[in-house]
């Protein structure tokens, strides 16, 4: 038993009775037990609070873009929209944009704007009919695909539908590639 | 008689509190005599930490973290708070000075051979200190949350989502939920000033009780040994012979570098002033062009540079092998010599770090991967000639995207080959076909040039290299 003993507090001249030596190890154990408990029961919802958030997704909302005649066929033109979360805090961080193109009358691809490398921004060229990203140098072709630097994937795509005469994007998280 | 009042006063606290009898042992310990300039860059990178917390303090005073209004408090720290310019960059020069005293601070511990045995936890504390300082190098960087500050959090998601398994749940609690939105910037703040630095002050802590249990490693000479079962009683007699007490002996070199650093970085700060804030942090601006501050530009380089295909690995392990070797180095070589001359290897990696992180430095710097947007077309003087077919190609190289990655005569990108001389390398036929078929980075054009339009830019690329003197 006496190897249990603190270190630190050495007992006496050892010549402790068994009951004091047993005294000593419920105290020991009781204030692990209690200290321990104590500190679990106010770590798990502070831990909870930072993490919970994460299990619950927000839902997918279908957000106008504009008018089907607003937009020329042939064209990519980029849209800026809310996010499927704008809390009221969140500020000009709650917009978003996708890039839009009319293909037919009434057929719309949309691309996040987002490089399927590493998340940053794409830019549209027109005439070169080239996504470049500014980032690592990532290339895309107008359909999304890959057309150089480090990008593995094409560009993600998001829901479309034309309702009512108005065209609509649904939103989406930003795409991460695992 | 107020010399006298106080000598009284500050002996009552003393008697009190016990400031003398706790803290009198450790800042009089015994440091070997040989210990001089070499030794500062631990206490520097301290100081440099003490004025993180001082700035960063006063800067939370003003700076709301919101999504929605950071950017503005930034604006008002910068532009309209007495001062707040200053503040916020020697805040800034501050980090950087921090970085720059942990780099030097290990590599000094690194070639004097200080890690080895007994000292092993004192390396391992400072390698993880080494983290959480980069750490708080980029969250910091974000809280700028400007426009960079925002895409640097997709970046940052982007990376951690690589990891297997739970990628997509790190990148979720990187951005706070499934968008960069109002969870963002607070949780980056909690990082920034709470988390990290309490981390730090722990480590701190630690590092110290290792410093202080012991000693200060003296400064190594070629052939004498560390063994693990002579060291500890060598130490103790080297250090009865020749120490002297680190306070005030050891201590006023801390003191006048740290005085030095701490002066540098006023310096810069009233020269240089803070970081620029970007644009507003309204993700749905697309003409964004991140980079990360200069203590990490090397890593932005290594991920334009990996090569295709392996970067989900080194992005993911290449961290955790590179802090899982800094963790094993004392155990790795543990015992024998600690001179620096003695160790060449020693040497060799320390050099060839630095020349690795500067050179990527450099590199992403330049960024030369990426197209250049800001492309004019090309001038007369340039072209030849402002009219017909190789007047039009130069136009459509310009329109088609070619100009934002390829250089002619130092007008362009540099993304892909300099083409001032092409056309004395390439026949008409070579050039038709990397243009309509693309190769390695070069995007195929088959589908989106006309075979006019082919003609004009052949017959312009052709055209260049006769303008510099190479005869076809
Ligand atoms: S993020 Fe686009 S190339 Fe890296």
């Amino acid at each position: 038993m006496k190897e249990n003993h603190n270190p630190n507090h050495p007992p006496g001249s050892g010549a402790e009775t068994p009951e004091e030596i047993s005294r000593r190890k419920f105290f020991r154990d009781i204030s692990l037990i209690v200290g321990g408990c104590t500190a679990l029961g106010l770590a798990v919802p502070a831990v909870g609070f930072i993490f919970a958030p994460l299990t619950r997704r927000a839902p997918n909302v279908w957000r106008t873009v504009g008018k089907v005649e607003a937009f020329k066929i042939g064209e990519t033109v980029d849209v800026h929209y809310e996010d499927a979360s704008p809390v009221p805090w969140a500020g000009v961080t709650a917009r978003t944009a996708a890039w839009l193109r009319r293909e037919t009358a009434d057929q719309f691809v949309a691309f996040a704007i987002n490089c399927t490398h590493l998340g940053c921004p794409v830019r549209w060229l027109p005439q070169a009919r080239l996504f470049m990203c500014p980032c690592h140098g990532g290339v895309f072709y107008e359909n999304g695909a890959v057309a150089a630097g480090p990008p593995e994937r094409p560009l993600t795509r998001y829901p479309v539908r034309v309702v009512n005469g108005e065209v609509q994007i649904e939103t989406a998280p930003v795409p991460i590639m695992t | 008689m107020i010399r006298r009042t106080l000598k009284r006063a500050w002996d009552w606290l003393d008697d009190r509190v016990g400031f003398t009898e706790t803290f009198g042992p450790m800042v009089t310990h015994l440091v070997p005599r040989g210990a001089r300039w070499w030794y500062v860059f631990g206490s520097a990178t301290l100081l440099a930490f003490m004025i993180q917390v001082l700035t960063g303090v006063a800067l939370a005073f003003s700076y709301i973290p919101s999504t929605a209004h950071a950017y503005e408090t930034l604006q008002f720290i910068t532009n309209q708070a007495p001062l707040g310019h200053f503040l916020r960059a020697l805040h800034y020069y501050g980090a950087s000075a921090m970085v720059l005293m942990v780099g030097l601070h290990m590599a000094q511990v690194f070639l004097f051979g200080a890690y080895k045995y007994p000292r092993e936890m004192t390396w391992i504390t400072g390698v993880l200190m080494l983290g959480f300082v980069l750490v708080m190098g980029f969250t910091g960087q974000l809280l700028r949350w400007d426009q960079t500050g925002v895409w640097s959090v997709i970046v940052a998601a982007e990376q951690v989502g690589r990891v297997p398994l739970i990628g997509d749940w790190l990148a979720r609690f990187t951005l706070g939920g499934d968008t960069v939105g109002g969870a963002t910037l607070s949780r980056f703040f909690a990082f920034h000033v709470f988390i990290m630095p309490a981390m730090v002050f722990a480590f701190v802590g630690i590092h110290l009780l290792g410093v202080l249990r012991h000693g200060i490693s003296p400064p190594p000479k070629p052939g004498e040994f560390v063994s693990r079962k002579t060291y500890k009683q060598e130490y103790a007699e080297h250090i009865k012979k020749d120490g002297v007490p680190f306070w005030p002996d050891s201590a006023w070199r801390d003191v006048v570098f740290g005085a030095a650093m701490a002066g540098s970085i006023v310096i810069l700060a009233l020269a240089f002033g803070p970081p620029e804030l970007g644009k507003p942090p309204d993700p749905s601006l697309i003409d964004a062009y991140p980079r990360p501050d200069w203590y990490l530009l090397w890593y932005f380089a290594v991920l334009a540079l990996l090569p295709k295909g392996t970067e989900t690995l080194f992005m993911v392990f290449g961290p955790m092998l590179v802090g899982l070797w800094l963790i094993a180095v004392p155990f790795i070589s543990r015992r024998g010599e600690r001179s620096p001359l003695r160790r060449p290897w020693a040497w060799a990696a320390v050099l060839l770090v630095v020349m690795m992180i500067s050179t990527l430095w450099v590199a992403g710097a330049r960024s030369r991967w990426s197209p250049n947007f800001n492309v004019q077309s090309l001038p007369e003087k340039i072209v030849g000639t402002s009219s017909g077919p190789v007047a039009a190609g130069a136009q459509l190289f310009y329109m088609k995207g070619c100009l934002n990655c390829h250089l002619i005569q130092n007008e362009g990108g540099h993304r892909g080959p300099d083409l001032t001389s092409i056309g004395a390398q390439r026949t008409k036929e070579q050039l038709v076909l990397t243009i309509l078929g693309g190769r390695g980075n070069m995007p195929a054009y088959a589908n989106n040039l006309t075979p006019e339009e082919l003609n004009a830019i052949t017959a312009f690329l052709e055209s260049r290299g006769s303008q510099v003197g190479k005869p076809r």
